[in-house]
């Protein structure tokens, strides 16, 4: 028994090695370009380029974190504690945006306010203001993206802090309340303070999200360190220099990583998972019931459903319905089969790391487990960058034992089967399994373990009977924010897939690239449909019932 | 609870129908990797394979074709790169992916000016990069580029990116004839007479014309056609504005180029030529003429009709490996004046 016992946790130790060395391969290449002399472009890039670049990239960040926030942890909270009319329908809908792609919520925003666009006629139309234009606010600005970012990201926020919102035990609140405490210092000394932890995981999501995010950015005119990449390694053809700049942003990731360790610092996530009983909600009537209503709708409004009814609009008036382009199933059937590869494979690694570190919280699982998280800190296109090298150099070892047995096998396998890009889907995402699973873990206090070993349980059994069960909302939480994020990526899909193969969002890009995004509408709603019903079950399985008092 | 054992067998069958969807025959075929849209250009692989039998198989991306055609190496599956303009051309005759076309058939067709002495690579079609000015507000037909840094246009001029590859190669040709000293101080008087920060796409700067923003845009000729003749919502905005042909100081307007190479590895290099031959034929020039207003590089195929009602176009001669050579310092020079800031 003794033998089986430490098998699983030495099991999950050799994974989580492994996943660490799969996420560092490309890091590791990407360094090695790096570390090729690009001097004649440095001189440019720290005089010119990284100073706008580093500004814009702070400001974008911080700005679109006080967003995500704001509205984030304030919708969680009013929905949470709070019972109102519509609050029912409002609680599968909050989390919706994480269904639209920012590059999508940026094409549809531009194109509504734009000069001559349908706010500016309508205003026209109803306000004779000949002179509207000038009072129309400019979505190509930084405002402009961190709304447009912000509104489409918040759930990430949202959902972390409604989780602990709605668990976290009601008898300090309550003790708060007989001590004379109103709704409001509740929320600001009690359980703002309290969800720190939810809320530092959901804010690095939205801010590793915002680096990594190049459509948006650059649609938008702002020129953030991953569009200098971009160019600096196609305008410039140095694609040392490029490398360089995304070890620089690895180190800005490395910052992020460490001040969400911060925020986190002191965590008693303990409280939540022990609470035996939860926080019944308030009661909401009149005003303040519709007020309740409205700081909930209007983010679902403008992160979710005006994007969806532009798109839908454009797809009936352009008649994509009528002349529907059967290849759009083949694409569909693609970013399904890669999202769903990618996501399964990731889970099974990240659970490995978790459990790894969880077992022995020594240095060496810690690394290997942040080293897991690695991948995040990279644009997709650095990724496949990065991956080319090692993907290939296994594509020709496997085509060469091939050629010397005899066997027929395609050239490059491991390309051409398509798998290159669930590779680098898994590193590129596996910072949102691990990251929800260890905050999973965290919840479940180191009693439990302590209790299951006194009565003789090996890992194995705590895994079955202990964590897998407490896992599970994180897991499925997990699991639905993966998927939805691969079939929206891009650039890595457009790079690494093999022949004849599009996924949706490679075909809506090939619209955008041509300035008609709008041609790609029914595409970019096959991705918005595919994505609703993972983050509505997401919705169901997160939701703790308790009725109102 | 999740249950391993079915997600490993469900992955197992994913990845096996994925790699029979992907997987292809190897006679009778061509692969191409193309920066071209594949909208675009699959009416004339259709065309291409309907004439010859020969079947097309295409990876579209919008950059790092060629870093993935050198790790690809000797096992590259690709046949021909087919790119945008002249900068991804240089790209990949400089990551050394590709070869030369031994092609009688290209060398008689297409003029000496539009395909690589060495045979490196071959235009198969041209766009200039033009002003579409508003109808109303500007009154003069000609102008220069060198004009547009004058003050007299201060606050009038809307443009995408300093460093998108359009202007990236606009700017190099400029480089190229001036020098880096004079297109420095050029760059700096078109940024002072911006009316607003670079961005968007071609499109949008015609917009911007109809909308009053500012009284010229920079823009490729197709996209003006395209508006026109392709998309009632946004016809209004090329009506708005009529496309003038600029020149540089000594004449020529400056046009990019898209290319056709042949890959260094190419699995099938004779269907390669083939195609490659095939896009310079007739037929093929008279649909990239038709389906994207687009110059053809093969004299003697008409141009649309929308495309001649711009003025004869007079190309600018100067070499198209000279404005290659420029191209860095063009980017360089974009953000020592810090033109989209």
């Amino acid at each position: 028994m003794r033998g089986r016992a430490a098998h699983a946790g030495r099991a999950a130790t050799a994974i989580a090695i492994a996943t660490a060395i799969l996420v560092a391969a490309p890091v590791i290449s990407i360094v090695s370009l790096a570390l090729q002399p690009a001097t004649d472009v440095w001189h440019d890039l720290i005089n010119y380029v990284l100073p706008a670049a580093l500004l814009d990239t702070a400001l974008l960040l911080v700005g679109v974190g006080a967003l995500t926030l704001l509205v984030g942890a304030g919708t969680a909270w009013v929905i949470s504690r709070h019972d109102f009319p519509g609050r029912g329908m409002l609680l599968w809908l909050m989390p919706l945006p994480l269904a639209i792609p920012t590059y999508l919520a940026a094409y549809v925003y531009a194109d509504l306010f734009e000069p001559l666009g349908l706010v500016h006629r309508t205003l026209a139309i109803w306000l004779p203001l000949r002179d509207a234009l000038g009072h129309l606010p400019n979505l190509r600005s930084l405002p402009g993206a961190i709304f447009v970012i912000g509104l489409v990201l918040y759930p990430y926020v949202y959902l972390s802090a409604r989780a602990t919102f709605q668990v976290q035990s009601a008898e300090f609140a309550e003790a708060a309340t007989t001590l004379g405490a109103g709704r409001w210092t509740v929320f600001w000394r009690v359980s703002l303070p309290m969800a720190r932890p939810a809320l530092a995981v959901g804010v690095a999501l939205v801010a590793l999200e915002t680096l990594n995010d190049i459509g948006a950015s650059e649609y938008l005119g702002i020129r953030t360190l991953t569009v200098s990449i971009f160019t600096t390694w196609l305008n410039r053809g140095s694609l040392a220099g490029a490398a360089q700049l995304a070890c620089l942003m690895l180190a800005i990731v490395a910052g992020l990583i460490a001040m969400e360790r911060y925020g986190r610092r002191n965590a008693n996530a303990e409280f939540s998972a022990e609470s035996p009983h939860v926080r019944q909600r308030t009661p909401l009537s009149g005003a303040r019931a519709w007020i309740a209503f409205a700081v909930c709708a209007l983010p679902v409004l403008i992160g979710f459903v005006v994007p969806l009814f532009y798109l839908a609009h454009q797809a009936l008036g352009r008649g994509l319905l009528a002349n529907f382009d059967p290849l759009l199933w083949r694409h569909t059937f693609h970013s399904f089969a890669y999202a769903a590869l990618a996501t399964l494979m990731a889970l099974m690694l990240a659970l490995a790391t978790t459990i790894a570190h969880r077992f022995r919280p020594d240095p060496l699982r810690y690394l290997a487990m942040s080293t897991a998280q690695a991948g995040y800190a990279l644009p997709g296109l650095v990724i496949a960058l990065g991956l080319l090298t090692p993907v290939l150099a296994v594509d020709s070892a496997l085509s060469a034992v091939a050629t010397w047995t005899g066997l027929s096998l395609p050239g490059l396998i491991l390309v051409g089967s398509g798998t290159a890009v669930v590779i680098a889907y898994t590193i590129r995402f596996l910072a949102v399994p691990v990251g929800m699973i260890k905050a999973g873990f965290d919840s479940i206090p180191r009693d439990y373990d302590e209790s299951a070993r006194t009565v003789g349980a090996g890992q194995a059994v705590m895994l079955r009977q202990i964590y897998l069960p407490l896992l599970r909302p994180a897991m499925l939480g997990a699991v639905i924010i993966m998927f939805v994020d691969c079939l929206k990526e891009l650039p890595a899909t457009l790079l690494l897939r093999p022949l004849n193969v599009e996924t949706l969002s490679t075909s809506i890009y090939q619209f955008a690239s041509r300035g008609n995004f709008e041609d790609g509408a029914l595409a970019a709603l096959l991705i918005i449909a595919a994505s609703i019903g993972p983050v509505v079950w997401l919705t169901r399985f997160s939701e703790v019932p308790s009725g109102p008092a | 609870m999740i249950n391993l054992r079915v997600l490993a067998a469900s992955a197992a069958v994913l990845s096996l129908t994925l790699s029979f969807a992907s997987k292809a025959a190897a006679n009778g075929e061509v692969n191409v990797y193309t920066y071209r849209e594949t909208k675009l250009i699959q009416p004339l692989f259709d065309a291409f394979s309907k004439d010859t039998g020969i079947k097309v198989n295409v990876v579209s991306a919008s950059s790092g074709l060629e870093q993935r055609m050198k790790a690809e190496g000797a096992n590259s599956p690709a046949d021909v790169l087919l790119t945008v303009d002249i900068g991804r051309i240089d790209e990949a005759v400089q990551a050394g992916v590709t070869q030369p076309i031994k092609s009688e058939v290209v060398d008689k067709v297409v003029p000496a000016q539009y395909r690589d002495p060495d045979g490196y690579w071959a235009g198969i079609s041209m766009r200039a990069r033009v002003i579409y000015a508003s109808k109303d507000r500007v009154k003069q037909d000609k102008i220069t580029y060198e004009e547009l840094a004058d003050p007299k246009w201060k606050g009038k001029i809307c443009i995408r990116s300093g460093q998108h590859i359009y202007n990236n190669a606009l700017f190099a040709a400029y480089t190229a004839k001036h020098g880096e000293a004079k297109a420095e101080e050029w760059l700096r008087g078109v940024k002072a007479n911006l009316a607003q920060k670079p961005s968007g796409g071609d499109r949008e700067a015609a917009r911007d014309v109809a909308a009053g923003k500012c009284d010229i845009g920079i823009g490729n000729t197709y996209y003006w056609a395209l508006m026109m003749n392709n998309d009632p919502e946004k016809k209004p905005w090329a009506e708005a504005t009529r496309v003038i042909l600029p020149t540089f100081e000594g004449g020529g307007t400056h046009v990019n180029l898209s290319g056709v190479l042949l890959a260094k590895h190419a699995p099938n290099k004779a269907n390669g030529i083939k195609l490659i031959e095939w896009l310079v034929s007739e037929q093929a020039q008279q649909m990239y003429a038709d389906q994207n207003y687009e110059y053809p590089v093969r004299s003697g195929v008409p141009i649309d009709s929308t495309i001649a009602g711009y003025g004869k176009l007079a190309p600018d001669p100067l070499p198209i490996a000279k404005i290659a050579a420029n191209r860095k310092a063009a980017a360089s020079l974009v953000d020592k004046v810090g033109f989209d800031n």
